[in-house]
């Protein structure tokens, strides 16, 4: 049976043409807008509560909409947006340094490998700047200098300094600040808050998204939602590798039961593999811990020149040691794009130059940077992060080089989305890691923040309007046809889970995902490899159904439930993904095909066939999916060989 | 190494809840201590036993989800560090560790250690928070703040509503919690049109949550693993008096 159908192309992405820098104006302005008086009429669905959810939540309950807000943390606080460290990009040009709004746009597309959208990257720089006095306005603490004005630091594939930061803690603060306008919606009564509640299923009636089940995970209790529009804004796939630098509770669910009901999923392969994480120190390991990006303006990255060197790290000599990112891209250096940084160290490791008890590790060395800043220079900048390394290690880094290896964390892939953030689907929007939209095949440091915020503060509640003016939709109610349906599914789902009763656990079968995922489609893909990944990926599944052992019941809290469920639907994703890195014949960005390298080892693209997104649409399960084509057009940064040497 | 475990074990609200004790062996010192836990509950789901509910998400010590009385120490015997940065290389072999939830008349348990923090956001509703519509903001830089500002807003920031504060406090206050989020927003100018008002909102809300008061006791501080000193307290109560006599009748002054 063939993995895949080809389907029509996707011809229209709904962006405005003209001039690039008045494209965004210009959809602003034909946007059709909603009556205020209209507004308290209608209610948005908001998924998720990070960056850009709870960005979105906030703005839309501001401009009068009510607001269903949905998260299966405790509290909106707790999205995983908070464990973002290094920084937000603005093209503000505070250091006269030569950023504008156009080079944040070409490094963006650039640092993509050609691979993102003109129009949507281009917006995306635009209001970058406007994020940042959004959030100071807000009381958000970043970073400042000694005459009162913001400091801004240097992150990978870029030569200007337009990283805001608030210590290593620039995510947590910028999603208080989104936290805490949505808590003052709550108070007003606009948003309707609902923690500890599990999207698990999408309802679509007469073709638009009008609601959704959710399960109350402290009741269990099963109940179906309706509104006006949904917006999906529940991250990224990242743990379908088991490991990576996701939170425990980060899963596809959401999204993946969208695309089961008609949205398309796009370029589901395109996954970063971040290059600075602490490695991994045994099989009880339950997740990877990032070391900031940030780290590199002042660490070396360096391994011994020589094979399987046992000796302690500063007992080598520095003509025997290897500084191999200075070595080969001695433009950028130690702040090449993740991609690069990841696979060089992928290639040292693989010759045999890996430090560490397992071998799988490079050298982030803070020891110039002390002589030449002093202690307590770094301590300013980094101490948080050096304490956490500590903490984890057992090792100081202040007199002992850190140990780093590449770790998963971040899709670029994600729901198809239009100019507008809509998906296929009428009325479900998709916002931050959740779309695929900006990054392309590679996204760049402190790239995510200004993207989740920027599609919540500022894109969706533009678009989303012009959605609603087309209103109003006739009601719908639990006893809706297609809502009893999608609730009775989700019953289901969950008896048949609760039925197997086998004998092994949820995380087992989590894990063996994870170790096919990371061998077949991690930092290096094969023919070979996927295929094999595909045939152990739906065995492993058979098993899952018939061997998985999930305790309890579906009534009250039962947290192996809810892993079952989200392992459940990875299962599916995992697939599609192997089968978009396989149909993909190039390398581009975080997607490394071993069969399609430069002579020098590098990404080696294939414009001429490969310069396309691909939306994959759902047919039934176990069938295969369509693939449909949006061929990406490059009016304003001319395709080239990507080099940072 | 090998442990024993004592663990509160509880189904519900409604349960009155019980110490359970579990043997745990083979432990690596590289393991964190969910990540012990997650070695018992694997063990217990294949013996046909309920796993422990606890409550984690980024296990990384930033997203505040996790929240264990470890041998009666909110989040263990490291300071500064989350039940979730906690390795295990901080016990010995041999050690019997107690295992409890938050206990706190407003985070009643839900399950297990699994209890309810609904109150805290509660009180940021109440006031924890600077009125700017999207949209609304001047320039990031029409406003300078001084550096020193900025660095002790951001110490005060830092806090990552675990709870621990609470949790430890000998009345259940979470005086440290609300103390830290008012420092933060009085210390920066953004903060300064709404400081009286908030101080009031988010006290009465504390209040009304059924946190306890504050005594000075210092338990919380001790625990935090974000290091929110207590002069933030101090800081609350200056505002708190303020707005309470000298802006009581001129509001926004």
């Amino acid at each position: 049976m063939d993995l895949f159908t080809e389907g029509d192309p996707i011809a229209d992405t709904r962006a405005p043409d003209g001039p690039i820098e008045t494209r965004w104006e210009r959809r602003r302005f034909e946007a059709k807008l909603v009556n205020p008086a209209n507004r308290r009429k209608m209610t948005v669905i908001v998924v998720g509560t990070g960056l850009a959810g709870g960005s979105a939540a906030a703005t839309l309950a501001e401009q009068g909409y009510r607001v269903r807000s949905y998260c299966y943390q405790d509290s909106p606080r707790r999205a995983h947006s908070i464990a973002a460290q290094g920084g937000i990009n603005a093209a503000k040009n505070y250091r006269n340094d030569g950023d504008s709004v156009h080079r944040l746009f070409y490094d963006t597309v650039k640092g993509g490998d050609f691979r993102s959208r003109e129009s949507n990257v281009h917006r995306l720089a635009e209001v970058s700047v406007n994020i940042i006095d959004q959030c100071v306005a807000q009381g958000v603490p970043f970073a400042r200098e000694y005459g009162g004005l913001l400091d801004t630091r240097s992150f990978g594939g870029a030569q200007v300094q337009r990283t805001f930061y608030a210590r290593g803690q620039t995510g947590q603060q910028l999603l208080l600040g989104a936290y805490q306008a949505l808590e003052r919606q709550i108070g007003l009564g606009n948003v309707e808050m609902n923690a500890r509640h599990e999207m698990l299923e999408l309802i679509v009636v007469d073709g638009k998204a009008r609601g959704i089940v959710v399960r109350d995970m402290v009741t269990g209790e099963i109940t179906t939602e309706f509104a006006d529009a949904v917006v999906l804004a529940s991250g990224g796939y990242g743990n379908v590798f088991y490991l990576s630098t996701n939170a425990k509770g980060c899963n596809v669910t959401a999204t993946w039961r969208a695309h089961r009901k008609g949205a398309y999923f796009a370029n589901p392969c395109y996954t970063q593999i971040h290059p600075t994480c602490i490695p991994v120190s045994g099989d009880h390991q339950s997740k990877l811990t990032l070391m900031s990006e940030s780290l590199r303006n002042d660490g070396r990255v360096w391994v011994p020149k020589a094979k399987d060197d046992d000796r302690a790290p500063r007992d080598i000599a520095e003509d025997e040691r290897d500084y191999y990112l200075e070595r080969i891209y001695p433009s950028f250096g130690n702040l090449v794009p993740r991609d690069i940084a990841s696979r060089a160290a992928k290639n040292v490791c693989d010759e045999g130059r890996g430090v560490g008890p397992t071998k799988l590790g490079v050298y982030l060395d803070f020891a110039d940077a002390i002589g030449r800043l002093g202690r307590k220079a770094i301590e300013a900048k980094y101490g948080n992060l050096f304490e956490m390394y500590e903490r984890i290690t057992g090792e100081d880094p202040y007199e002992v080089p850190m140990r780093i290896y590449p770790a998963v964390h971040y899709t670029m892939g994600g729901l198809w989305v239009d100019y507008d953030l809509q998906s296929t689907i009428p009325g479900l929007f998709v916002i931050g890691e959740a779309n695929f939209s900006d990054h392309g095949a590679n996204r760049l440091g402190a790239s995510a923040l200004m993207q989740g915020l920027a599609d919540g503060y500022f894109v969706l509640p533009n678009t989303v309007a012009n959605y609603l003016a087309a209103g109003p939709l006739e009601k719908v109610d639990a006893t809706h046809p297609a809502a009893v349906e999608a609730r009775r599914d989700v019953e289901d789902r969950i008896q048949r889970l609760l039925a197997v009763d086998g004998d092994r656990t949820v995380d087992s079968f989590h894990r063996e995902l994870g170790q096919i995922m990371w061998e077949h489609c991690g930092m290096e893909r094969s023919e070979a490899g996927l295929r094999k990944a595909i045939d152990e990926i739906r065995a492993l599944r058979d098993q899952f159904w018939q061997r998985v052992r999930v305790p309890g019941n579906g009534e009250g809290l039962n947290q192996s439930l809810e892993k079952a469920g989200r392992v459940a639907d990875f299962f599916e994703l995992a697939e599609l993904m192997c089968i978009d890195a396989l149909h993909r014949e190039e390398s581009c960005g975080g997607h490394f095909r071993a069969e399609h390298q430069t002579p020098e080892g590098e990404a080696q693209r294939d414009d001429d066939r490969f310069a396309y997104v691909a939306a994959w649409e759902f047919t039934a399960t176990g069938e295969p999916s369509v693939l449909h084509k949006e061929d990406l057009n490059f009016e304003y940064v001319h395709p080239t060989q990507r080099s940072y040497k | 190494m090998n442990l024993t475990l004592r663990i509160w074990r509880q189904s519900g609200p409604q349960d009155k809840g019980r110490m359970v004790k579990y043997q745990v062996d083979d432990v690596s010192p590289d393991m964190s201590f969910l990540e012990m836990l997650d070695v018992l509950n694997e063990r217990l789901i294949l013996a046909g036993e309920e796993p422990v509910a606890f409550d984690h998400d980024c296990r990384e010590g930033i997203c505040g989800m996790c929240g264990l009385m470890i041998n009666g120490d909110a989040h263990g015997p490291q300071r500064g560090t989350t039940a979730c940065q906690l390795h295990m290389r901080q016990f010995s072999d041999g050690d019997t560790i107690d295992i409890e939830p938050w206990r706190a008349r407003a985070f009643p348990v839900i399950k297990d250690l699994v209890v309810n923090r609904n109150a805290f956001d509660t009180i940021i509703a109440a006031g924890g928070y600077v009125t700017a519509p999207t949209g609304s903001a001047p320039e990031a830089h029409s406003v300078p703040v001084a550096k020193a500002d900025a660095d002790a807003a951001f110490e005060s920031a830092a806090c990552i509503g675990c709870g621990a504060c609470v949790a430890a406090c000998p009345n259940g206050s979470g005086m440290l919690f609300t103390a830290a989020k008012v420092t933060q927003l009085s210390l920066l100018p953004q903060g300064q049109p709404e400081r009286y008002t908030r101080v009031i909102g988010m006290v009465d809300a504390h209040d009304e949550a059924g946190f306890g008061g504050c005594t000075n006791a210092g338990e919380c501080t001790a625990v935090c693993p974000k290091g929110i000193p207590l002069t933030t307290i101090g800081r609350l109560n200056r505002d708190y008096l303020a707005a309470t006599t000298r802006h009581a009748d001129t509001p926004g002054t």
